[in-house]
């Protein structure tokens, strides 16, 4: 009896002593158990779940945060954003933001993605840069993001239920939907 | 396509694949416990036991962050299949088991894992050796998710012929064809009973998405025929209220949900089954799923805790609280706050990788940082979820508070959930399979 007790009192102290030491999650610790949903490094095999990899840490940040107050509608987003700190979110950020774009080679409709081509331009080029491949400030990465998700996000600005950046509005009201849709094409079919 | 004997060459080069393909190509030659070693160890090497939702992806990390450290899988079978998305093919939602399948040839191809498909019959934690039906492995850590047995021994009547009149399909494969085969058979009018044992089990809204998804079939073939559920439970275990509120919406005649009926002995011949050894209710289909605990070479490795049933680990390194440099993930352990499902075995997995890696190279543990969903589909096109994020406190796995939860309780989200749950399916299987 005497021994076991004595055996019990010591495995205990190692075990608080190892948990004591154990170190903050880092930035793969965190961004890792996110890529059952979105993929090895943050490259997702689609249909609709959206890619992370290529974003800036600010798009990510951005919408970590929007998805935590509840300013940006989600289905599940929300509740998990809630369970980070800003400080975590930050590591993650930073995580996807160091991965290479995503590049699929989706299924697009190539007459609408051509017509698309020549509307982004003159339209959305300001804050969606180079085809997509690069956004302005907290302005997501487009180019090869799967068109479900796209098209998902867009009836949601649509419908008023997100929340688009004024800048933003300015330029998408004037367009038709097939104009839209056109783009959305466009950047899903971008893959190089 | 199966992997065969040149796919083990072709992948795993160099020597070693001489004594490993000797070994694998020849069946169960060699019995049980044989002496030979499959691959002697010549670095450092960390085994990994179940091809599954958790030892695929702690294979694959292990690798990804320490390309020094030689992997080697041990799966008895030369594929996996799901059992997420399994209740759909039941529902018929679903043509076949095909998009359920993964192989293993991309997998050990993109990351260098050596691939031996055996059945491990036992573990030596002193001499740290894996000891499998081809022969023996040796190994620096061990990391096993062997998922769930059976236990079996608590119903009266039951043998090992009895899953296939009453089968569980709770491993995806044979059991779930079998189960979906005496759906298609049922006349109009007939009883499925689901029998759902005390938790914790594998995937507890499992049984409820299963119950949905077959009410869903008979709803649109059989519509005269009812779903019986015996919840060995006081109520529905996850998702509660929402499973109720679909069931209300979409089939009020057709299930028939009773708690606490626990069903402790069945009379296979009637196809009845006996709650707490007295009502007698009969199914012209019985789905029993029997209760379980971690899968049998846990248990023949000592590695499960006083209740006999699963494993206790450390929070963060989930390592064995029984044998030093074992690990333990997926349904198997007792991993706090996070239920048994294949996200959490995916998350997991990898927090287990990371501190597996780190304890090899003598860097500090790092807290574990984890998540779980589970999507249930309620009908075509309706899903609802569960979901939480953790974390570590005072040596324990707990959902990180204030976060997480389920689905909103006005439907509003069901449509999207749907979509957004077959790509989480495309996604985490594609994490396995390359
Ligand atoms: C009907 C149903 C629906 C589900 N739906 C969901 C869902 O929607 N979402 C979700 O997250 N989870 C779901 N789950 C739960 C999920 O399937 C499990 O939690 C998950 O598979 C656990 O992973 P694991 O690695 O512990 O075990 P498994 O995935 O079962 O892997 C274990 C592997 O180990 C191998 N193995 C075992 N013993 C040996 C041995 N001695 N030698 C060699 N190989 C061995 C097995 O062959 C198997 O391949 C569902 C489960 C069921 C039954
Ligand atoms: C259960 C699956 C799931 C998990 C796990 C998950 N996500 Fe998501 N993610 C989604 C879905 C679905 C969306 C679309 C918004 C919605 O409906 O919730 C999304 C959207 C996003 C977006 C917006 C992308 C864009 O282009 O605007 C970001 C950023 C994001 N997730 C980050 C994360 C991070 C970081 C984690 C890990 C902490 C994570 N996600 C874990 C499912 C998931
Ligand atoms: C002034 C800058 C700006 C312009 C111009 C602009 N956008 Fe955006 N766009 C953004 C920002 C910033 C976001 C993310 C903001 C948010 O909703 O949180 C975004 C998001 C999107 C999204 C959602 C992507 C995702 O991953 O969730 C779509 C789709 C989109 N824009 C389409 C367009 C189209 C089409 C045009 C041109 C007609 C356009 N945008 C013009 C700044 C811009």
């Amino acid at each position: 009896m005497k021994h076991r007790w004595k055996y019990a009192v010591a495995a205990y102290a190692i075990t608080i002593s190892a948990a004591a030491l154990a170190v903050e999650p880092d930035a793969a610790m965190l961004s890792n158990a996110c890529a059952g949903c979105h993929g090895t490094y943050g490259g997702s095999a689609g249909p609709s779940m959206p890619s992370l990899a290529g974003h800036s840490k600010t798009a990510i940040v951005e919408a970590m945060k929007k998805f935590k107050s509840g300013e940006r509608p989600s289905s599940i987003m929300g509740r998990l954003a809630k369970g980070y700190t800003d400080q975590q979110i930050e590591l993650m950020g930073e995580y996807f933001s160091k991965q290479k774009i995503h590049f699929t080679n989706q299924k697009v409709d190539l007459a609408k993605a051509k017509r698309g081509a020549e509307l982004q331009e003159e339209h959305c080029s300001r804050c969606h840069l180079d085809d997509g491949k690069e956004g302005k400030d907290d302005t997501p990465v487009m180019a090869s993001q799967w068109l479900p998700y796209l098209q998902m996000q867009m009836e949601l600005y649509q419908t008023g239920k997100r929340k688009m950046p004024e800048r933003m509005a300015e330029k998408v009201k004037p367009l038709s939907p097939a104009d839209i849709e056109a783009l959305l094409h466009f950047y899903a079919g971008v893959n190089k | 396509m199966t992997l065969n004997r040149r796919d083990f060459l072709k992948v795993v080069g160099g020597a070693s694949s001489l004594a490993l393909a000797g070994c694998a190509a020849q069946a169960p030659a060699v019995s049980s416990g044989s002496a030979a070693e499959i691959m002697p160890k010549t670095g450092r090497r960390v085994v990994v036991v179940g091809g599954g939702y958790g030892g695929t992806i702690a294979a694959k990390y292990v690798r990804m962050m320490d390309k020094s450290i030689e992997v080697v899988l041990i799966e008895r079978n030369d594929h996996f299949v799901s059992c997420p998305f399994s209740n759909l093919y039941l529902g018929g939602l679903l043509p076949d088991l095909s998009s359920l399948t993964i192989k293993y040839d991309k997998l050990i191809a993109n990351h260098g894992i050596k691939f031996v498909q055996a059945e491990v019959t036992g573990i030596d934690p002193a001499a740290h050796v894996v000891i499998t039906d081809k022969g023996r492995l040796k190994y620096d850590r061990l990391i096993i998710s062997p998922g769930i047995d059976f236990r079996t021994e608590e119903i009266k009547g039951y043998d090992a012929k009895t899953p296939e009149i009453m089968p569980h399909a709770w491993k995806a494969g044979p059991q779930t064809v079998l189960l979906r085969k005496q759906l298609e058979a049922m006349k109009d009018g007939g009883t499925v009973v689901i029998s759902v044992p005390l938790a914790p089990f594998r995937c507890p809204p499992g049984p409820y998405e299963r119950a949905s998804m077959i009410a869903w079939y008979l709803k649109h073939n059989k519509p005269n025929s009812k779903v019986i559920i015996l919840d060995a439970n006081p109520d529905l275990v996850s998702k509660g209220a929402l499973f109720r509120k679909g069931w209300d919406m979409h089939y009020k005649n057709i299930i028939d949900y009773r708690k606490a009926a626990k069903v402790t002995e069945i009379d296979v011949g009637k196809k009845a089954v006996l709650i707490e050894g007295l009502d007698e209710v009969r199914g012209d289909v019985v789905n029993l799923i029997p209760p379980q605990r971690a899968a049998d070479i846990a248990v023949k490795a000592d590695l499960v805790g006083d209740d006999k049933r699963w494993c206790p680990i450390d929070a963060n390194t989930f390592e064995s609280k029984k044998h030093k440099d074992i690990h333990v993930i997926g349904d198997a352990s007792i991993a706090g706050a996070m239920p048994k499902s294949g996200y959490s075995a995916n998350s997991e997995a990898k927090v287990c990788a990371t501190n597996v890696v780190r304890l090899m190279n003598g860097q500090p543990v790092m807290s574990l940082s984890g998540i779980n969903t589970c999507y249930s589909y309620i009908a075509k096109g309706e899903a609802i979820s569960v979901a939480a994020v953790y974390a570590v406190k005072d040596g324990a796995i707990i959902a990180v508070p204030n976060s997480g939860g389920v689905s909103p309780a006005d439907w509003s989200q069901a449509k999207t959930e749907a979509i957004y749950a077959e790509s989480w399916l495309k996604n985490i299987l594609t994490e396995m399979s390359s």
